[in-house]
This record gives C-alpha cells, structure tokens and sequence, in this order.
C-alpha cells in the first residue's frame, strides 16, 4: 500500500504548479506595461489621451496583442518553432537537474558554467579527436563530457567537505577557471581549427554527433537523454536509499551525521553527480547542434539557478520549467523579427516570473489564495549563506 | 498592573487552541500556567502578547479593555515576554540587545550609548541581574541570557511578564537565581507569568495556579490546595504516578566498558578525564551532573560523533576507536540524543522515514540501491501504534508534531529493534508527563529485556527514577556513585555542586 491515493498526487501537483502558473500570468501582464511603454506609437496615443482615450487603449492593446502573439506564434506555431523551443530547453533541462540536485543535498551549485564548459570541452575533443565507429564515438564522447563536468563540480565537493569551503564561492570561483582553460585550449593547436585564428575548435565528427529526430529540425535526440536523467534523477532522489541520505543530509545534516550517514561523502556525491548534469548539457549541445567549441559563458548555469526555483526543486518541475524558458527564449527570436519589440523583454518577462515565484505570498496576495501547508524547498530563495 | 483575559477562544484549521479561557493576575502576583504540551499554554500568551488576535474574548489591563494587533501595542501597554527560545542578536552586546528598537537619541540623532547604559545599570542593580553591559550574548551561558531577555522586557517598562517556560533550558543553580528574580520582581509590584509543566517548581513558586487543558482552564488553585499528584492528575486528566513501577535490577555481563577515557571539547580541552565507567547488561546507570560537565563530550564519544583522545571504550570487548554512529548502530548502540530536534529528527521528513533514517540502508527497508517503501510505511505504523505516535498519518512532517511525539518518534526508531546498549541523552527534557511517564516506562522494559542503558540527565528526577546506580559528573571525573535505592536529593545535589564527602 502506498498511502497516497492518486488523487491526492493529483492535487499536490495542482497545488505546486499553480504559484509558478499564475506567477507567469503576472509576469505577462506586466511584460505587456513595459512593452506598451517601449512602443513609440503606443506612447503617443497616451500622450493625446485626454483627447482620444480609445486610440490609447486599443493602440495599446494592439501592442501588446502582437507581440504576444508573434512570441508564441514562433516558440509553437509550426513543427519548426517547437523544435526550436526544445532545443532551446534540452540543456536547461539538465543544468535545471543540476541545480536540484546538489540544493536537495543542501548545496548551492553556482558552478553550472563551469561545469557546462568542462564537459563541452572533454566532448568536443573525444569528438574530433577520435576517428571510431558511432556506436562506440558517440556514448564515449557523452560518457566524456559527464566524467568532466563531474570532475569539476566534484572539486567543490571535496573543498567543502575536507575543508568547509563554502560551494557558492568555489563553484563560482571554478567557473572562471573553466573559462579561461577553454580560452587557452582554444589558443592552442590541440583545440584550435587549423584554418581559423579567431578561438574556434575542430568540428566534432560525424560519428559523434547527436542524431536529429529530422533532418530538416535542429532539434536532437539530445532531447531524449536530457527526459531521461529526469526520470533518473527523481528515481535517485526519491525512490533510492542515495537520494534519502542525500535529502536528508539537505534537510538536516546534524540528524543525517548523528543517524550515521555520511555527511561530507554526501556533499562530494551531490556534486560530483550535479557538475555530470551540467557537463552533460555541455556534452549535448556540442554534440547536438554546435558540433564545435567556443569561448565564453553560456549563462545555462545561471539561469539554471531560476529554473530549479520554479520548478521547486522538483525534477517535473524543472523539466516544465526549462520548456517554458524553452518557448520565452525560441520565442524572442520571431518576436523582434515580427514586431517592433525587443528582444530583451524576454529577459523582463523571464525575471518578472522568477521574481513572483520567489515571493510566494505576494502572488498568494494578488490572487487571495490562502497559504497552503509547508510544501517542500520553497526557501530556496531565502536559505542563501546557511 | 492587573491583567485580566475574559473568554479568549483561539481556533485555528483544524483545532481550536484556546476555548473560552477566563485569567487574571494581580500585581505583585506570580500567576503559573500549567499545562501539557500541546494544551494551549503559548497560545493564550501569544494572544496577551499581540502575536495573535483572539477570535472572541477581551484582554482587560487595569480595568480597561484593550485591543493588542502586534507584540508593539503590548509592550507598549506594559507585557513583557521572555519567550522559551530567546529573541537575542548573539553577535550585539548585552547593551546593544537590550536597547535594540528602542534606542535613545541624543540631540544629533545618534545612539546615546551613555543614557541606555546608565539605565540598564540601574535596572540590573535595582533586581540584582547581574549582567555584564559590553559582553557579547553569544558568549553568555544560557542563564545569563535570559537575564538579558528579562532586562529588555524591563528596559522597556514591562510591568507584566510573561516567562515562556523559563526552566526548561536553566541547569538547578540558574533556577534557583531565576526564582530570586521572580521574588524581587514581584516584590517590586510587577506581576508574572510563569508558564511551565514542571509540578515541583510550580508549586515552588506560584502564588496561584490555572491548568489547561486541551485548551480550556481545568483548575484554578493555589500551591497549598494541590498537591502535585493533584495537579499532575488535573493536567493529564486521569490519575498518575510520578514514581516508574520497576522491579530491582539483575546486572549481568559488562556491555560497555570505559577506562581512562580523555575527550576533548571544540576548542581542544579536555572535557573528560581519564573516566572509568561500566554499564552491565540489564541495569541502569544515570550520569546526574550540572549541565557542561563533560556529559554531553562523553556522550559523543561513546556513540562515534566525537573521536576518543586517549584511553578507551568497548562495547561488548569491541573498541570504538575509529567507529561512526553507523557502525555504531550496527553494533546495537541506540542514542537519543540531547538535542532533539536538530539532532534527533530531520523536521522537514515524514514521520515514517524519521522512523527509518539509521537503518533505511538495511533489509528490509532496502532492496539494492531502491528504497521499499511498503516497508518503511509498515514499519511506520507498526512503531506508530506500538509507541503511542500520535500523528495524522505516517506522511505528516515530523516537525509538526508535538515535542513529546517526536520523542517517542526516536525512542521508536532506536527501541524498535533489539538493542544491547541504550545511550540516552535528556531523553525527557522539556516533555509532558505523560510522556514523561511513558518514556521512562519504555527505558525500563528494555532494561528488564536485557539492555545496558547509560542515562545522562540534569533532572535530579529523572535520575532518581531511573537510575539503578546513579553516577555524579563534576568537571570531567565521575564524582561519586550511589546505589538507586539509597539516592537522595541532597546528596546528590552536593556531589552535582562539586563537594564530595
């Protein structure tokens, strides 16, 4: 017997997405003020409003109208806008996981650059490096990526649990090593395209590409592995004796150590288990749609720091979160195209959703809903410096 | 001042915590609330306190219906609470914490450190608070921070106070001081509210007692009217014995042998010295001691959380010398430890998987790298039902439920299986007796069944209830050893106090 009934999950599910729903609702709402106030025609209408307060409000929601629908329209209009959109959220989907994972144990994993870079970087080179059949170039090369990302994140571990160094400074710290090692790789002639100067690796071949689900769609089957480590990463967290010493060691590490659990090994597992996570975003994006290496962050670390809030540290919820950032981001792109309107109200709008799910109970005041029971890691937002 | 509640009725989802409850306190007056854990106590005081609005009833002062909607209006109104977990800034001065939100200006608008510090001075003189202004709180024993937390209430004018179990952190010197401030306080015309469930002090100190009980007033009385047993009966609902029902002791086979031992404390001294110590199978020996004595460093070393300096400790001729708890737990070493809830029980876990959290590793509850969750949910409602766990369901957060259940939520996870050695740290502090009754019932079972049970207590109660031998710790060393039987309170106080015959 297992003592929740399906309808019972049923609701918890309900009750655990409606914050994040109705936070992107407000966040809409108030992306479209910001949108009508960066509109030249719509201002104006405003400015003759007391002669003409009709035009100023249609012109405004015309505005406003357009641009949504434009966003939308080319995140999920056409087989070719949602391929961007899930090519968009695979690697968030993972960097998300990444995120979830070393916070249920407890630990702030701000190194999700870092640990992108790494794993991007070991894949890119198992990549063009080796000249061997797909079956076995392919795994090696993800295998590759992990093994990096795991590494680089499983040094903060150790930092913190040898010497208590605290993960959001080394983390961060790492992620500027790994940019400057992936700089100086590209510098030399390892790394770099013989028939290029500017810092550009080799092409990864062919036999070690991710394969696309259609020739004509950039998305990868990339896709595919990133669904998997969220099943994989909810059966390790809740259903394996791992994730309940991990979980506890997260809820309370001085009960976890006095019932005997490990807690420093924890620490290090946790993060050599995330930075493989975001070393594996690395390792799909090279392999499934840049098919090369370059320097600088991709950000995918810290806009991962978001997704794991809204997704309330939950591997579902991540996996929903980073297809919504997914449609935002493929969306911006035929929005400016369409309309008028910047690409950088995306960023608005995605800050704007962050923002309200961080503040639970001011959406819970918009909306007057009345606080619901101590649901999980809520306090995700305000357990910094613990 | 004279305080006075009328009706207050308190509901929450669910429960109703206060139901109809009449209350008054004169000045000069200590008024104790008595009640179990769970019985509406701090309710009420949050309540007077402003932390909550009362759904009906009136809090009347001096005559004069008031209407608190924050803790401001009410220290405004003259209420003082010293709550049972202090609201200090450990990292302020004595000063600063206690003029913190109320700190006077001088002409140009900054702190005029000078006129706080002269009128805490005066306060502290005026009821013999000794306290030292430019300490840091976090230095300060427990004891002296709430004399710290009864100067801020004072500092800011209190004429009532509200002490929210006040004993149940103080070692048996610091509430004898405790008790000396209350006198001066009350003889000073201030009134007091002293919530507690402690029988013995309340009775000790209270000039008129009121019980609760699930939420409404059972008894209204005064220390020369009722007895503790009354009193104890009035608050449970039933009759009940304060003393366990045991049979003498039959000590067989040493489980734990200890010689020598040395262990040292966070800033490396040493806190044990050279200690000897034997627990024989089917005996309990009670560690007494003021609290800070080396009980809880011999605690840990005995149960793997603090490594052994020098000299050694055995469990059935096995060293533990370089083990963990976890190894520990597979020797058969249960720990109930002393802090409960940070180290007892993980708050934010169900019920079910507290009851698990040291053997969830194991068959049955394991099966290969995958948790059996029919398991673990059966375990938990055999040892729900087994130990009197009183939770909505299995499923619940185990930091909702009450002290005394996530005690008996630990006792069950570290009595459910047989066990050799029991290492049991306060395992009642702070409870409701009839938890207390309960709990002390189960340590004696397992004794009879054969367990070597090592208690370390500061309740001269407990100790004296429990203990088949009773060791006294003074400073590291084993001080003195009485039999169970022969124990007195005045003796063992002496030796606790350090003066050995």
């Amino acid at each position: 017997m297992n003592g929740t009934t399906l309808a019972d999950q049923g609701r918890r599910i309900a009750n655990g997405a409606l914050v994040p729903l109705l936070a992107l609702f407000s966040a809409l709402v108030v992306g479209g003020v910001v949108i009508i106030v960066s509109d030249a025609d719509a201002l104006r209408a405003w400015s003759s409003f007391a002669a003409n307060p009709g035009n100023a409000v249609s012109s405004s929601w015309e505005v406003v109208r357009d641009a949504y629908v434009a966003l939308f329209d080319s995140s999920l209009g056409s087989g070719r806008a949602v391929s961007e959109t899930l090519l968009e959220a695979t690697p968030l989907i993972l960097t998300g996981l990444s995120v979830t994972f070393a916070f249920r144990a407890g630990l702030f994993n701000i190194g999700g650059d870092g640990q992108f870079l790494a794993g991007a970087m070991a894949s890119v080179y198992v990549g063009f490096s080796l000249d061997i059949p797909a079956v076995v170039h392919l795994p090696l090369a993800l295998v590759a990526g992990v093994v990096a990302g795991a590494l680089w994140g499983g040094i903060a571990g150790v930092l913190k649990a040898r010497t208590g160094a605290h993960e959001v400074i080394t983390t961060i710290m790492l992620n500027f090593v790994a940019l400057r090692l992936v700089d100086y790789a590209l510098s030399t002639e390892v790394f770099r395209r013989p028939d290029r100067s500017d810092p550009i690796s080799k092409n990864v071949l062919g036999s070690a590409q991710l394969p696309r689900f259609d020739s004509d769609l950039r998305v990868h089957t990339g896709l595919l592995i990133a669904l998997a480590a969220a099943y994989g990463i909810w059966w390790l967290l809740f259903r394996s004796t791992v994730g309940f010493g991990v979980r506890a060691v997260g809820a309370s590490p001085s009960a976890a150590r006095y019932a005997g659990i490990a807690v420093g090994g924890t620490w290090i597992l946790s993060m050599l288990i995330a930075g493989g996570l975001a070393g594996l975003a690395g390792a799909t994006t090279v392999l499934g749609v840049r098919y090369r290496l370059t320097g600088g962050f991709s950000n995918l670390g810290f806009d991962a720091i978001a997704l794991a809030l809204l997704g309330r540290s939950h591997p579902a919820g991540v996996v929903g979160a980073a297809l919504l950032f997914g449609v935002l981001r493929a969306g911006a792109t035929g929005m400016q195209a369409q309309t008028s309107t910047p690409v950088d109200i995306i960023v608005v709008i995605q800050a704007l959703v962050i923002a309200f799910v961080a503040a639970p109970a001011l959406i819970r005041a918009i909306y007057r809903i009345k606080a619901g029971r101590g649901t999980g890691p809520v306090a995700f937002s305000s357990g910094w410096g613990s | 001042m004279r305080v006075e509640l009328r009706g207050i009725t308190k509901r929450f989802p669910g429960v109703v915590a206060n139901a109809g409850v009449d209350l008054e306190v004169d000045p000069g007056q200590v008024l104790a609330l008595l009640g179990e854990n769970g019985a509406g106590k701090s309710t009420l005081m949050n309540v007077l306190f402003g932390l909550y609005t009362a759904d009906e009833g009136e809090i009347i002062l001096d005559g004069e219906a008031v209407r608190f909607t924050s803790p401001a209006d009410s220290i405004a109104a003259g209420i003082g609470m010293v709550h049972q977990h202090f609201m200090l800034v450990p990292v302020f001065s004595v000063l600063e914490n206690v003029m913190l939100g109320v700190e006077p200006r001088t002409r140009w608008g900054g702190l005029d450190r000078s006129a706080a510090r002269a009128r805490l001075i005066e306060l502290s003189e005026t009821y013999n608070l000794a306290v030292d202004p430019d300490a840091q709180v976090e230095d300060l024993s427990v004891g002296a921070q709430q004399r710290v937390e009864i100067l801020k209430a004072l500092y800011r004018e209190a004429d009532c106070l509200i002490l929210d179990e006040p004993t149940a952190v103080l070692t048996p010197p610091e509430i004898d001081d405790l008790f000396r401030i209350v006198g001066t306080l009350t003889a000073a015309g201030r009134s007091v509210i002293f919530i507690s469930h402690k029988l013995g002090e309340v009775r000790h100190i209270a000039d008129r007692i009121v019980v609760l009980r699930n939420g409404e007033v059972v008894g209204s009385t005064t220390p020369a009217e009722s007895s503790e047993a009354d009193l104890a009966s009035m608050m449970v609902g039933r009759a009940v014995q304060l003393v366990v029902d045991r049979e003498p002791s039959k000590p067989a086979a040493p489980v734990l042998v200890v010689r020598d031992l040395r262990v040292l404390d966070e800033r490396r001294q040493e806190a044990v010295h050279d200690l000897d110590l034997d627990v024989h199978a089917g005996e309990i020996v009670a560690i007494a001691g003021v609290q800070g004595n080396g009980q809880t460093e011999l605690v840990e070393a005995i149960t793997g959380l603090r490594p052994i300096d020098a000299g050694s400790a055995a469990v059935y001729g096995r060293s533990l010398s370089g083990l963990g708890p976890r190894q520990l737990v597979e020797l058969g070493v249960a720990h109930i430890p002393e802090d409960r809830q940070r180290d007892g029980v993980v708050g934010a876990f169900p019920v079910r998987d507290n009851l698990v959290l040291n053997t969830f590793r194991r068959r049955p509850f394991a099966r290969g790298l995958s948790v059996d969750r029919a398991q673990v949910q059966a375990n938990a409602e055999q040892l729900m039902a087994d130990f009197d766990i009183r939770a909505a369901s299995p499923q619940v957060a185990t930091s909702t439920l009450s002290g005394g259940n996530q005690q008996k939520v630990i006792v069950a996870r570290e009595f459910g299986h047989a066990e050799r050695l029991i290492v049991a740290a306060q395992p009642t502090r702070g409870l409701d007796v009839g938890s207390i009754q309960y709990i002390h019932r189960r340590i004696v079972e397992q004794r009879d069944e054969g367990a070597a049970v090592l208690i370390v207590s500061t309740e001269l109660d407990e100790v004296l209830a429990l203990g088949d031998r009773i060791l006294v710790m003074f400073r590291g060393r084993i001080v003195g050893e009485v039999a169970g039987a022969d124990a007195t309170r005045d003796h063992l106080g002496l030796l606790m106090a350090g003066v050995t015959a």
